[in-house]
């Protein structure tokens, strides 16, 4: 005979049903968290100096924490740059240097005692970040792993293109901390010769030795991989983002729908058309968009009449998304702020407790919003050139992963109407240039007030509530 | 497709085939060997194969042209958008044949090649097995006493449990294919068990002396993915767009090992009482003895490992609950967001919304509520939970009529026309067990009493009907 079924009880904040007893939360059952593996993962990069390990190690821990799994990078590099303060030649790097080994030994360890401490504290994932060019480095990693319960997953990255190493040492070595005092060839040279110092003793991951281990061997730059024996959901997922991000320069451009009829009555969410002055901002990015003489432009839009509407007057073909549809506020649709502080105090409040996770009633949340976005962001990884005509929600939320902004910061990005963000990655980021279309509209940003208790009074929650008519 | 008999490629084929219809795309399987038996109407043995059986080679050719002048027709006259060429396809020859029709009619090609090279696969299945000791755990709730075969040297069979009558056979242990897919093959039909399989292994012979697998330096140009040892391993090369980037993702989700999925509703809700759609009540009392059933039922089933997943519904979540197993929550498993409709009666539907409610009937798959969701809509939604059922082993999914609607169309291969009208009953459990080609589905009604909630295609659909005809099929409540 089954016990009686427990109780239910409605999270306010989230809207997630969970069992309680005398209406308290009973012990947490599980969301659908991306992560689905028990224990923590530790990915290890793998491959020779200036082949992208760091490039990858930083985007792909940029990825993670964005779709929700707590991820860090510990890059061998800067313990051995705290070590050494100062670096003087690639010497140091010589197989046949002693105190230079036993330096460099010592900082991947201390650097894996940050991991265990990492993943003890609530980490899910931590990348590795080193050359791990030899067996018995790695083998060294692999009983660190198994003594504390981690799964290992290999990133190898193999290249032998001159010209994209050449690159690589321009775009990121050069402005690194150890060759500040040099000048280009010098720093080129030498770094070369350092180089050199790991090739000899370089065991690339093995087809048979390494049947066993779990890895991806990316191979000319992304045309190639091989993928071995992927144990989990994490993993794959993994996979598939590493398969899918591309190298070649481009721009992502985002910007929100030009200014609607509900944005200047301060209303959210609906479907209304333009504005007068949306229109005008249309026809502005029509030929801000011509002028930038971008090569094979892609346009992608929501399925929302406003974001339509902006993209029709480009007089190019656009793509629509159900997916970039603004965020859903459920009761609270086109309402006011005003309103909803009238008619829903209590959510109101709970939203600016917690702005990330507060999910409207039988509305979204952003976190939400995150997990219906990534189908975007990935798409968005494998596309060259892209216009992202969105919504204010929906903006922060593509900004966030472009410029690795947390779950508390991304609420509160500024993605002011009117305004396009031209996105270009550079070295391991993103450099952003803002470009206003000079077409006045409303401000729609409405800041987190300095009172979010529940029992404040009306006033308190309405003071950051941008003005309208 | 690429790979020596016997290597999963019309299992991979089939598989992918109906996984890309689900999302919407037009895919179609082109199999060679079927063309070759429309044309050589009786097949004699293994001797067709031999490499020096010119007569046999100018047929076999022939077939393939054949099939390749369907896929172009396909393609280009009747709006496909993926050709699957399922053939062993294993010499460089045939392979370039393939890519210059490709190149004239201006299609992308992506090769798929199934090798195996683990000796320990092979020789496992070469040892002759014994009886029910040593059958994997999982093996402990099939009804049938095994019968185990020497299975040779053939990588993809392991031994299956079957009666005399091998169709009615339960269950399916090989990795792609088992014995009894290639043994009952049409080809086989006249012929007994062992002399079958004598002449499946001298066949797959003719094709190994010929066999260029495709190369690492030879073929860096061309797009392809090679799977190793049903999945342990992939080689991926040159993936040009998304299409064939989701393709490289599911290949790589998939695995043959057996399980079941477990698929059924929340039990009975109050608004299902009263005839309301959506929303997000509690269970009835009917709903909750559904809920202690089914604990039951499962406590019976004694599944091994068994995932729970829910939505972020109060109806499922309770309905779980009554398990007392840790469980899930999806919200990618709520139910289709009915927008202005949402708590409504059919009723009401009518008489506040008659032309929403006609173009509904007009095209149940394609529409889409206001200020809500499409059944297109509710797929898309729920790839990511096919695609991490494709993952898992043995996971029950308690979810929601038209979100279980779904789910069901990609497992047993429904059209989009069929899938809206597919029958998802209150209170049955459907056990989907993956079997050769497809999908074995037993459906066990828990005995409890609940309302019905599937509503037919009225006769009439068009926008000026009656009222009466459009509630026609609405079915009975309180």
């Amino acid at each position: 005979m089954a016990t009686p079924p427990r109780e239910l009880t409605q999270n306010p904040l989230k809207k997630i049903w969970m069992p309680c007893k005398n209406g308290l939360p009973e012990k947490h059952i599980s969301q659908r968290k991306v992560c689905m593996t028990n224990c923590p993962t530790l990915i290890v990069t793998v491959g020779l100096p200036a082949r992208g390990k760091t490039y990858i190690s930083k985007k792909l821990t940029r990825y993670l924490n964005w779709i929700g799994v707590p991820t860090k990078e510990f890059n061998v590099g800067q313990y051995r740059r705290e070590c050494v303060k100062i670096y003087k030649s690639f010497e140091f790097f010589r197989p046949d240097n002693e105190e230079g080994l036993k330096i460099r030994k010592h900082c991947a360890a201390s650097a894996l005692n940050d991991v265990r401490t990492y993943l003890s504290e609530g980490g899910q994932v931590a990348v590795f970040d080193a050359t791990n060019t030899t067996r018995e480095r790695r083998d060294t990693i692999m009983k660190f792993a198994d003594l504390n319960g981690y799964k290992v997953f290999f990133v190898e990255s193999v290249c032998d293109d001159p010209e994209v190493i050449a690159s690589n040492i321009v775009q990121v070595k050069l402005g690194s901390p150890d060759y500040t005092d040099r000048n280009t060839d010098e720093a080129v040279e030498d770094f070369m010769k350092r180089i050199k110092c790991y090739e000899n003793s370089y065991e690339t991951l093995d087809e048979i030795k390494d049947r066993d281990l779990s890895y991806i061997k990316i191979m000319e730059v992304g045309s190639r991989y091989l993928v071995n024996r992927v144990l989990d959901h994490i993993q794959s997922r993994i996979v598939y983002y590493l398969m899918n991000i591309h190298i070649a320069p481009r721009s992502i451009y985002l910007c929100r729908h030009g200014e609607s009829e509900l944005n200047i009555k301060g209303r959210i969410g609906g479907d209304s058309g333009l504005s007068a002055r949306g229109k005008l901002f249309a026809k502005f990015l029509g030929k801000f968009i011509q002028e930038q003489n971008i090569k094979d432009l892609k346009v992608w839009t929501s399925q929302m009449k406003r974001t339509i509407q902006t993209a029709e007057a480009l007089g190019v073909p656009y793509e629509q998304w159900k997916a970039l549809n603004e965020i859903d506020a459920g009761v609270c649709e086109e309402m006011m702020y005003e309103e909803i502080q009238d008619h829903y105090p209590l959510e109101f409040a709970l939203r600016d407790q917690d702005k990330y996770r507060y999910r409207y009633p039988k509305g979204e949340s952003y976190e939400d919003l995150v997990q219906r976005l990534e189908p975007v962001i990935m798409e968005l990884e494998r596309q060259e050139n892209v216009l992202v005509i969105c919504h204010q929600a929906v903006m922060r939320c593509l900004l966030a992963y472009f410029l690795d902004k947390t779950a508390e910061e991304l609420p509160y990005l500024k993605c002011p109407l009117h305004t396009v963000l031209k996105l270009t990655p550079v070295a391991y980021g993103c450099k952003v240039e803002s470009i206003s279309l000079n077409v006045e509209a409303v401000n729609t940003h409405r800041d987190r007030p300095e009172n979010v208790d529940v029992s404040r009074p009306p006033d308190e929650a309405l003071l950051t509530v941008p003005a309208h008519q | 497709m690429v790979g020596l008999p016997a290597r999963g490629k019309t299992y991979i084929s089939k598989k992918l085939t109906r996984y890309l219809n689900w999302i919407g795309v037009p895919t179609k399987v082109f199999n060679v060997g079927q063309y070759r038996r429309d044309a050589v109407k009786s097949y004699k043995n293994f001797e067709f194969f031999r490499p020096d059986n010119e007569e046999a080679m100018k047929i076999r050719k022939a077939c393939a042209v054949t099939a390749l002048h369907d896929v172009s027709a396909y393609l280009t006259q009747e709006q496909g958008q993926v050709a699957v060429f399922d053939a062993t396809n294993t010499t460089r020859d045939r392979r370039e044949m393939i890519l210059s029709f490709a190149k004239e009619n201006g299609y992308k090609v992506f090769f798929v090649e199934s090798i195996c090279d683990d000796p320990d696969i092979i020789a496992a299945n070469i040892t002759p097995r014994l009886l029910p000791p040593q059958l994997p755990a999982r093996a402990l709730h099939r009804p049938h006493a095994p019968h185990r075969v020497a299975a040779a040297s053939l990588p993809w069979y392991r031994t299956s449990p079957c009666t005399a009558s091998s169709r009615g056979c339960t269950s399916s242990t090989g990795p792609y294919i088992t014995l009894q897919v290639k043994l009952t093959s049409p080809d086989y039909e006249d012929c007994d068990r062992e002399e079958a399989l004598e002449d499946f292994l001298k066949r797959i012979e003719c094709y190994k002396t010929n066999y260029l697998p495709l190369d690492d330096e030879r073929d860096r140009s061309l797009s392809y993915i090679k799977i190793f040892n049903v999945g342990s391993r992939y080689l991926v090369n040159h993936v040009l767009d998304h299409i064939q980037s989701r393709i490289v993702y599911y290949l790589m989700n998939i695995h043959v090992t057996p399980r079941s999925i477990y698929l059924c509703r929340h039990g009975e809700s109050e608004l299902n009482v009263v005839g309301r759609i959506g929303g997000d009540s509690g269970l009835s009392r009917h709903g909750s003895k559904f809920a202690s059933a089914l604990a039951g039922f499962i406590q019976e089933q004694s599944i091994k490992e068994l995932k729970v997943w829910t939505s972020h519904m109060k109806r499922t979540i309770q309905t779980a609950e009554a398990l007392g197993v840790p469980y899930e929550q999806w919200k990618a498993l709520n139910e289709i967001d009915a927008g202005v409709c949402e708590e409504m009666m059919y009723e009401e539907i009518q008489q506040h919304y008659p032309e929403e409610f006609a173009l509904r009937d007009q095209d149940k798959y394609r529409y889409r509520y206001p200020k809500g969701e499409s059944y297109e809509d509710l797929v898309q939604r729920l790839e990511p939970v096919i695609m991490e059922l494709e993952r898992q082993e043995n996971v029950l999914v308690i979810c929601h009529q038209a979100v279980m609607r779904c789910l069901l169309a990609y497992f047993l291969d429904k059209t989009a026309e069929e899938l809206p009208y597919l029958n998802c009953p209150l209170h049955s459990v459907l056990k989907l067990t993956p079997v050769a080609y497809g999908c074995k589905v037993e459906s066990i009604f828990l005995n409890i009493e609940a309302v019905n909630t599937h509503r037919d295609k009225p006769v009439n659909v068009d926008v000026s009907r009656e009222s009466e005809e459009a509630l026609d099929t609405v079915p009975a409540h309180v």
